[in-house]
């Protein structure tokens, strides 16, 4: 079973920034925009697993570190032309607070 | 709101170009419809001449399918020639009766091949080459013809002609000329041409005017020319030239002067009216290669838009020709005269012919004739116009010298297989590539770069991916222009007037600046973002924001991300030089964090290699203990000073190297760059450090030290440049900060100090720097001021809990 847990404030991360999560299922990360949006995907690039927590973040999506592959951060989906999807990551931001479902 | 209501005359390459670039800025702003007079969608006519030889299908040179008019939302009439504009209404009326109201109208005719006035012109089997329905006649009357006859001896009737050869056709071409492709080549390309396709069985009659084509019951059977000569010819096509069509336009009252007139923005007389293609006359020139035509489809798209910025100031072009096996390139001034320089070499056993034309120092046209690896060099220094004095008594020999590393020091590839690999880095081969742009109908290097991967890392392969879309698509390739090269996709400006605006106009944020600049992404990009992060701080420091989050994570973490996410830690040894204690306290904190691997770098120092992002700022707190300070072996900043052992220890010893190096590398502690920097001091000529590899390198002498700069020994291995002598080591401070520093305020992001160097020329270096001597004191006391207040990144961290943040993990 799935449920909401309280993750951090807003405020834990930066904009345009993000923070690793550690999950059973493996690292989390949770992106901020520049509008305080907020977006939770697997830690892994689908290209070579490279961690997109350390990646640039720009309008909706982050660039990987490794090799330079855009992830769009509400769908998980890689920018053409390239091939993938990351899993996306329940979360929602009620009050200033991020919750994750897992 | 309703949408405006866009109509495009012309289902070309231009027109359907503009319509590209205008959907990809403005995807809403209208309802489009597009006419064609020819019944297919677009395709790339550039490629008729492969599909004439029978290389590709007519299917495979599809640029947008029908879907992708669907999908894009846009209405095709194809097969419906337009005759007549009516501007009062804003209406166009095709010949089958259907009609369309625009509120902005774009006309992209194209051309007409020109059909010499000559009796007989109109006899069956008298055609141009110009469309598929051309390539679909030529095919046919191969199949059953046997004499062929091309008129034109240029780029496009001796393309014909091979392709007619190659269906098994007996070809003569005929040209007035004395030399084939006289428009693009000199006498001996000409001659060296024509015999390397008399070798493949084409026949040619030079000199000579057709005076008219005989028939026999209605279809075309022999030519007769001026002089009496007659040859048979079952089938001629007509290469003599094209002629913008601009009929149309002329019989709706626009302005026209040979072809449609239009401005910079690529709009005509009347304002409603935008033109692009063939079909225009702009500044007083047609075009009829596609490189420009995609420049003004460009710049029309952005007007279309109403973004009204870009305009289109006309091309530079240069030719290649499409005809498997032949390599001949040519652009500018190629024919050179009285005014001008000539570089010539020749050799007739092997086949290779190299003009270069200067202008004074300035290469204004080129001629290459078997050889064509470095086409798009020198093509980029002519539309650069670049001051080449430096390296004038080399430029004949090209810009492949020595330890181009990945591809076996391959420089040609027309001599690769199809699984030869071109790009080391991404592991993909010429096959691939070849496939790619075929398939994805790729015109540029960035294409080719997003679809393949290929030339997107180190970027070695770069010159060899390009000669492979060159090989591809012939003269539709062009370089683009380095000096105006857009930054990135989020902006038009390129980095030397991005850097020049904040500059003048004292931008000390990046918001201000892509507000200002009028950037397109409301944030950048990971391209852009560190690059104007690095301008701002550069230009004001102590002044700029530095933005932590436009950094590249290495910068953001202070170490180094590794392939599996961890980091690599680097503590500085400055001049190469440890002691025990540090030496202890490196080996402690490597066994206390489990540290899988430890190793001497390159540059001289500890690599711990494999640590986990959360341990770093604990093992930095034990390093700092011991007063070891960060590397920064993972930044765009200075990395290290590389010393032997010199007159302190060596018996050939002429100067202290190790104290040397190290000063160096005190003075440029904390120092940003556009790209790495790494200085190398050596305490004599045998030069043990490899000074001659570096961006700074110092040889001592009995009498003081001799300065090179603009060295690199990584992707292709460049020796440094002589920059002058000095006698002492506050010289060498002076000179080396001087020059460093000039390089961080003009050098673009990522540009190492040898691209920077090439790109303003040593002369101007030397001037600068060695030359003016109160210039060279400003520079250097400004490197300094910028480098005043440094603190350790690694203390900080240490010091500031908030700073920790970046490296702490969240749990729930």
């Amino acid at each position: 079973m799935s449920e909401w847990k309280k993750l951090a404030a807003l405020e834990e991360i930066p904009r345009l920034g993000s923070r690793v999560v550690e999950s059973a299922g493996g690292d989390i990360a949770v992106f901020r925009t520049a509008e305080d949006q907020v977006y939770a995907l697997h830690d892994r690039c689908p290209h070579k697993g490279g961690p997109l927590s350390q990646g640039i973040v720009h309008g909706g999506r982050v660039t990987c570190p490794l090799h330079g592959w855009n992830i769009e951060l509400a769908s998980g989906e890689a920018v053409a032309p390239d091939l993938g999807r990351t899993p996306c990551v329940e979360v929602k931001l009620e009050n200033g607070v991020i919750y994750l479902r897992v | 709101m309703q949408k405006m209501k866009l109509v495009v005359v012309g289902n070309g390459m231009a027109g359907m170009r503009a319509v590209e670039e205008l959907l990809k800025i403005a995807p809403d702003l209208y309802r489009i419809t597009v006419f064609g007079a020819e019944p297919h969608p677009n395709y790339n006519r550039i490629l008729l001449s492969p599909v004439l030889a029978g290389e590709q299908t007519a299917d495979d040179i599809v640029l947008n399918s029908r879907e992708w008019y669907d999908a894009n939302g846009i209405t095709l009439h194809a097969g419906a020639r337009v005759t007549k504009i009516d501007r009062v209404r804003r209406l166009v009326i095709a010949e089958n009766g259907v009609e369309a109201e625009y509120d902005r109208l774009l006309l992209a005719t194209g051309s007409n091949p020109v059909m010499l006035p000559i009796p007989g012109n109109d006899l069956d089997g008298v055609i141009g080459f110009r469309d598929i329905a051309d390539v679909e006649a030529m095919v046919a009357a191969a199949a059953r013809h046997r004499h062929a006859v091309v008129i034109g001896g240029g780029l496009l009737g001796l393309e014909a002609a091979n392709g007619l050869k190659l269906r098994g056709m007996d070809v003569v071409v005929v040209h007035r000329h004395a030399w084939l492709m006289e428009r693009q080549l000199d006498r001996v390309a000409g001659c060296m041409l024509q015999q390397s396709l008399e070798d493949r069985g084409l026949k040619f009659l030079l000199e000579k005017d057709t005076g008219q084509l005989l028939g026999e019951e209605g279809r075309v059977r022999a030519v007769r020319f001026r002089d009496g000569q007659e040859i048979p010819a079952d089938l001629v096509v007509m290469a003599v030239g094209i002629r913008p069509n601009y009929r149309l336009a002329e019989e709706a009252g626009i302005h026209c002067n040979r072809g449609i007139v239009v401005n910079d923005t690529l709009q005509t007389f009347d304002p409603r009216i935008y033109a692009v293609g063939e079909c225009v006359v702009h500044r007083g020139v047609s075009y009829g290669l596609v490189a420009p035509l995609f420049e003004q489809a460009r710049v029309c798209a952005t007007h279309l838009a109403n973004f009204g910025i870009g305009r289109y100031a006309g091309s530079v072009t240069s030719t290649k020709l499409k005809v498997t096996g032949i390599d001949l390139f040519s652009a500018g001034d190629f024919m050179g005269g009285e005014h001008a320089d000539e570089i010539v070499l020749h050799d007739r056993q092997g086949s290779v012919y190299k003009k270069l034309v200067l202008e004074g120092d300035r290469l204004v046209g080129a001629c290459l004739y078997g050889d064509t690896a470095d086409a798009a060099w020198y093509f980029q220094m002519l539309k650069d116009g670049r001051d080449v004095r430096d390296i004038r008594d080399h430029l004949m020999f090209g810009q492949n010298h020595l330890g181009d590393a990945g591809h076996k020091g391959q420089t040609q590839a027309a001599a690769m297989g199809d699984s030869a690999e071109v790009c080391g880095c991404n592991g993909v081969c010429k096959g691939a590539i070849v496939k790619a742009i075929k398939e994805k109908g790729l015109f540029t290097l960035d294409g080719v770069r997003r679809h393949t991967k290929a030339s997107a890392s180190c970027g070695s392969c770069t010159g060899l991916v390009e000669q492979i879309l060159a090989s591809c698509i012939g003269g539709a390739y062009q370089p683009a222009d380095s000096k105006d090269k857009p930054m990135c996709g989020c902006t038009d400006h390129s980095h030397g007037e991005v850097r020049q605006a904040i500059r003048d106009r004292h931008y000390l944020d990046i918001p201000t600046v892509m507000r200002e600049l009028r950037w397109r992404t409301p944030n950048g990009c990971a391209s852009c973002r560190p690059a104007l992060n690095y301008y701002l701080i550069s230009t004001w420091p102590h002044e700029a924001v530095d933005d932590p989050q436009s950094r590249f994570i290495n910068e953001r973490a202070h170490a180094n991300i590794q392939k599996d996410g961890s980091y690599s830690v680097v503590p500085r040894m400055m001049g190469g030089l440890t002691t025990p204690a540090e030496l202890r306290a490196i080996a402690d904190a490597a066994e206390k964090y489990k540290v899988p691997t430890v190793k001497v770098t390159g540059g001289q120092r500890i690599d711990l290699l494999g640590v986990k992002k959360e341990d770093l700022p604990k093992m930095w707190a034990d390093l700092a203990q011991a007063g070891i300070l960060s590397g920064h072996a993972y930044g765009k900043s200075l990395r290290t000073v590389k010393t032997c052992v010199g007159a302190e220890h060596c018996r050939f010893g002429t100067q202290l190297s190790m104290a040397m190096g190290v000063k160096l590398e005190q003075m440029l502690l904390g120092m940003w760059s556009p790209h790495k920097v790494k200085l190398a001091v050596s305490g004599c000529p045998r030069n043990c450090a490899e000074a001659g590899i570096k961006d700074v390198g110092v040889i001592g002498l009995e009498s003081g030290y001799e300065l090179y700069v603009a060295g690199n020994g990584g992707i292709k291995t460049e020796v440094a440049q002589f920059l002058c002598k000095v006698a002492s080591d506050e010289e060498v401070l002076e000179y080396a900060g001087a020059f460093l520093q000039l390089y961080r305020e003009e050098g673009y992001y990522l540009e190492r100090t040898v691209h920077y160097v090439h790109r303003v020329g040593l002369d101007y270096v030397k001037a600068r720097v060695v030359e003016d001597a109160a210039g060279r004191r400003e520079l250097h006391e400004r490197l300094l001021y910028a480098l005043q207040g440094y603190r350790d990144p690694w203390l900080e961290c240490v010091q500031e809990p908030k700073l920790r943040r970046e490296f702490e993990i969240l749990s729930i």
